[in-house]
């Protein structure tokens, strides 16, 4: 059955090639969707149920620095799931957008909370965290 | 000084097209599907660790999206998921990569 259940996730993904257009329809609505909120993960599953272990580390990383995000569960949503990877050029799930900027996926997110540099990016943002500057009230 | 620690096919392209990008000092491609929800045999984890001169001062996300860009064919298809770390020569002290995630059993979706 798992067999199966890969074979029509595979030949989807190769059709979705990187260089593939993003529709303008499409970008249009990543544009607000990345914009509505101040920090937005495009994730596996949810905040509170994450189905992988990378879209997991972003949430507990964002989650230590008391940082709350907008969730995107990209398995419930195909053609985001493939439109957010052309929209930032960036191949993998999770990706973290913060004030509409694309920041990183998980490598990213966790070396910049282990470089200590992550309370002044969201400082710098304006996006209240634990040990920044504004935090949260 | 490359390091390959098994042989699927996956892996050795990865390994070959990182090689002759990026001429690194040194470089580790793991699979890691064996931690995930998987077939056996899959390979659709890797963990990449890389050092090379090609990451002299540039951020992490630019050093990201070069070694992205190196296996964008390999992400588009077969690869799941892509750990990386990529070290400037420079700053190089035979740092062990930090350890992957857990699986949360989405691997196959």
């Amino acid at each position: 059955m798992l067999s199966a259940r890969l074979i029509p996730v595979r030949i989807g993904q190769r059709f979705c090639s990187a260089t593939a257009q993003l529709s303008s329809e499409l970008k249009t609505k990543i544009d607000g969707i990345i914009k509505k909120d101040p920090v937005v993960v495009f994730m596996k599953g949810t905040q509170k149920e994450p189905m992988c272990g990378f879209s997991r580390n972003v949430k507990l990383v964002l989650d230590h620095h008391q940082v709350t995000f907008k969730d995107y569960n990209v398995l419930e949503d195909s053609e985001l799931r493939e439109g957010i990877k052309k929209y930032s050029d960036w191949p993998t799930i999770p990706q973290v957008y913060v004030k509409g900027e694309f920041v990183g996926g998980a490598d990213i997110l966790i070396q910049m909370h282990k470089d200590g540099e992550i309370s002044d990016f969201f400082d710098g943002k304006q996006v209240p965290n634990k040990y920044g500057n504004q935090k949260l009230t | 000084m490359a390091t390959v620690t098994t042989n699927g096919p996956i892996q050795a392209l990865i390994t070959t097209k990182l090689r002759q990008r990026f001429l690194p000092s040194h470089l580790t491609v793991v699979c890691e599907s064996y931690m995930h929800n998987v077939p056996k045999g899959a390979e659709k984890h890797f963990n990449v660790q890389i050092v090379s001169e090609e990451f002299e001062g540039k951020s992490v996300i630019q050093r990201h999206r070069l070694v992205n860009e190196c296996l964008a064919e390999e992400l588009a298809g077969p690869v799941h998921a892509l750990r990386i770390d990529a070290v400037p020569t420079s700053k190089w002290k035979g740092q062990e990569p930090a350890p992957s995630p857990a699986c949360r059993g989405g691997g196959h979706l």
